[in-house]
């Protein structure tokens, strides 16, 4: 057992938490939230610069092939400084899903530009009826000629207003919820028949609603085995869902940093307001709710690196999500009650955790997605005798 | 016992119903139910209907323009409103400084004021809270100095809702000697927001919305006739005040429409190919609001009963505000899960004729609401207030 960072891990933390200090302000923050593409090229420059994107990426397309927990550190900073830049969905589900479905052309193709920092993907996945079924796939890919035709429309495509290339999935054979007949296809922003309707979301990032019209692509644009890409797909979001949870871990920790400053300097009735007991022990469920949620970021980072029973894969990462849902509902909630009307405002940072705290509440599967998941999976192995 | 309305009341409920179902404008009730922000002037406009039947203040007294309800049919009266979706009635003039005028006023305030309040002349805010005196309000140091005819006003309030659209403030401030017990040399003003040295600064909500300010006073002229009450005797008013506030926060006929307008909701998202309000786990949520909001009707009955009865209830009736503002924030909080994904998207960039608004305006309201728990007393200090008063600890 060692829950110590290795001296690499330390080192990239240490540079990207003196980075994000340095130049993610929350004032360099808001401009950045209010500029026209939503995201800084100078960050997603200095992104690139300290290696940040080649990470996990295999090493013979430039990077170090490293996994979850190598990030652990640097998505609490993420989570801390609340990044709009679309590291996750260009990292963490784009590239990722390129690794596990990709063929070897495409990925020589495709991941040295993601290390290059020239090449930011999404993942198009959620639909209009989908919620967080990753089978539930109603947009269509019909064989036509040597190609195929992509038919229909995505939701909340995350890092989808600047996407380069979208990674979508689609049905190629087979009913709205069959898990076989899923296929993946990579499909260039600017392709002839995709429109996007692009807007930001609660919490400052930008993301996009995709139509794709007659889409025509060629054979070579299927990204994995045709109709079976479902594994692929639920291990790339798994390995999403666990960064997100370090991510959640970072922003709670500065919710609460930031409302233990408010109750010990906040004087009302000749005392700090943090006196009263009423509020210690609020604060000290918060300091539980964060300390928890480390422990099962801990759990989805290491598991989604080792395991190799997608079963037990999913176990860990549900588990982990729910806690996390849990916590930064308390978290979020508490924080701005806590710091009264103050938290409620614009101008502190807290209301703007508040808002991130309560979208990754809900990305990637919300509490009861995946307490039903959990519940499934475990009766499954209950049966199965074990 | 007999949980029930008598025939009496349930006529009056009816009476009630069909004339807000004849006389609330359907676009007003389109901006409710769409969850959309009221200008001034939208508000003003239901107010003066309410005015014309003589329904604005039912609780004031008669030869003021009170109805004469008991405080049933009062209670009948709101909780139609808030059900059938009318828009909010702004409390400043009508439920708080109304009442205190009519308790404290001079007859020359009451002549001018009351009846301007009533017509929807002057619209009123409330300056109480300032930076450094929120839960803990009798430490405030806005200062009012004498000066012949005249007050001289300086310091700051904040968290002033609609300030920007009001005519009048009234406020409380400092005029005792700084030796004095905190309570004590705090006097009742009312104040022309036209007045030269006062600044109003929005203060931007979490949601993009502009409904709180901060007010600036800086050497401002107030008449010593503007004062209600003795000079020192501002506590008084506004405990009165305060006891008045929290009459109003249950919001059950509101709540109840939103619940509907939830399970409605529910039944046209899916889950797994089926409708949300089947899916277990959510529709046990959506149960135990609706169980917490039937709890919370019955005990405000109860209050009533008492109050109709002359046994008004004590300071117990704080359970109302904290409960009645745990089941509005829940009801946000499950349109919001209901949406699941979809809830995400906050504000379209570029041309963007498809956005959908309705749906992206359930996460700014659910943060929104968080407010509910904090304005008006908040919640922890309505638990101070039962610890303290109903059971002596």
């Amino acid at each position: 057992m060692n829950f110590d960072y290795n001296e690499e891990q330390q080192l990239l933390a240490e540079s990207v938490r003196r980075f994000l200090a340095r130049d993610y302000t929350f004032e360099a923050r808001k401009q950045i939230v209010a500029s026209e593409s939503g995201m800084s090229d100078s960050i997603w420059a200095t992104f690139t610069q300290i290696s940040l994107l080649a990470v996990t990426l295999p090493e013979d397309a430039g990077g170090f092939g490293g996994g979850a927990v190598d990030l652990m550190a640097t998505m609490e900073s993420i989570g801390e400084a609340l990044v709009v830049e679309p590291f996750l969905p260009t990292v963490g589900l784009g590239a990722k899903l390129v690794q596990l479905a990709g063929s070897e052309a495409q990925k020589s193709e495709l991941l040295p530009k993601v290390a290059e920092g020239a090449m930011k993907l999404a993942f198009a996945c959620t639909e209009e009826q989908s919620r967080y079924d990753l089978a539930r796939v109603s947009v269509s890919a019909r064989r036509e000629g040597s190609g195929y035709v992509i038919e229909g429309g995505k939701r909340i495509v995350l890092g989808g207003a600047v996407a380069d290339r979208f990674i979508v999935s689609a049905r190629s054979a087979g009913d709205t919820a069959d898990r076989e007949g899923v296929s993946l296809f990579l499909v260039a922003a600017d392709a002839p028949g995709v429109t996007r309707t692009n807007y930001r979301t609660l919490d400052g990032t930008r993301a996009c609603d995709v139509r794709f019209n007659n889409v025509r692509v060629a054979a070579e644009a299927m990204l994995g085995p045709e109709g079976a890409a479902l594994p692929a797909i639920e291990a790339a979001v798994d390995f999403a869902t666990a960064l997100l949870c370090a991510e959640a871990v970072g922003a709670m920790k500065f919710a609460n940093d930031t409302t233990l400053e408010y109750l010990k300097a906040r004087k009302q009735f000749g005392v700090p307001i943090g006196a009263f007991q009423a509020l210690q022990h609020r604060m000290v469920d918060m300091f539980i709710a964060c300390e928890q949620s480390r422990s099962m970021a801990a759990l989805a980072c290491t598991r989604v690196d080792t395991e190799t029973d997608p079963v037990e894969r999913a176990l860990a990462v549900s588990a982990a999500k729910i806690k996390i849902a849990d916590s930064c509902r308390l978290v979020s909630q508490e924080s701005v009650q806590l710091h009264g009307g103050m938290g409620m405002t614009e101008e502190l940072k807290v209301s703007h955790t508040f808002r991130r705290l309560t979208m990754i509440a809900q990305q990637f599967g919300d509490a009861d997605h995946h307490l039903a998941r959990y519940a499934s999976l475990s009766a499954g192995q209950n049966s199965r005798g074990r | 016992m007999d949980l029930n309305y008598s025939a009496e009341e349930i006529t009056f409920r009816d009476m009630v119903r069909g004339w807000l179902r004849e006389n609330l404008p359907v676009e007003l009730r389109e901006k409710v139910v769409g969850y959309d922000h009221f200008t001034r002037d939208e508000l003003l406009a239901w107010h003066r209907i309410l005015a014309g039947q003589g329904w604005i203040a039912p609780a004031w007294p008669q030869e003021w323009g009170g109805t004469g309800w008991n405080a049933v049919q009062r209670y009948i009266f709101e909780e139609e409103c808030g059900y059938v979706g009318a828009p909010p009635l702004v409390p400043f003039g009508l439920m708080m400084c109304g009442p205190v005028l009519v308790r404290f006023g001079t007859p020359q305030q009451k002549a001018h004021f009351l009846p301007r309040i009533y017509q929807g002349d002057d619209f009123w805010c409330q300056g109480y809270s300032e930076p450094g005196s929120g839960s803990d309000l009798a430490s405030l140091k806005t200062r009012a100095v004498r000066n012949g005819e005249h007050y001289v006003v300086t310091g700051q309030k904040t968290w002033t809702t609609l300030a920007h659209y009001a005519d009048w403030i009234f406020c409380l401030v400092r005029t005792g000697a700084a030796d004095q017990k905190k309570q004590e040399g705090i006097s009742f003003l009312l104040i022309d927001m036209k007045t030269p040295g006062i600044t109003v600064r929005p203060l931007m909500l979490m949601d993009g919305g502009h409904e709180v300010n901060e007010v600036f006073f800086d050497d401002v002229k107030v008449p010593v006739t503007n004062r209600v009450h003795d000079e020192g005797a501002g506590w008084t008013v506004a405990k009165f005040l305060l006891s008045h506030e929290r009459m109003n926060t249950a919001r059950i006929g509101t709540s109840r429409r939103e619940l509907e307008r939830l399970k409605d909701y529910a039944a046209r998202q899916t889950v797994d190919g089926r409708p949300l309000i089947e899916d277990p786990r959510f529709r046990d949520k959506l149960t135990r609001l609706e169980v917490e909001l039937t709890a919370l009707s019955i005990t405000n009955l109860r209050f009533l009963d008492q109050l109709r009865g002359g046994r008004p209830p004590g300071a117990e009736i704080s359970m109302l505000k904290i409960r009645g503002t745990e089941i509005q924030q829940m009801l946000t909080e499950l349109m919001m899960q209901a949406a699941g994904p979809l809830a995400q998207p906050f504000a379209a960039v570029g041309e963007a004729p498809d956005f959908d608004l309705f749906t992206a305006g359930l996460a700014p309201r659910y943060a929104n609401f968080r407010k509910t728990s904090i304005y008006a007393g908040s919640n922890e200090i309505q638990r101070n207030i039962i610890a303290k008063l109903s059971l002596g600890l």
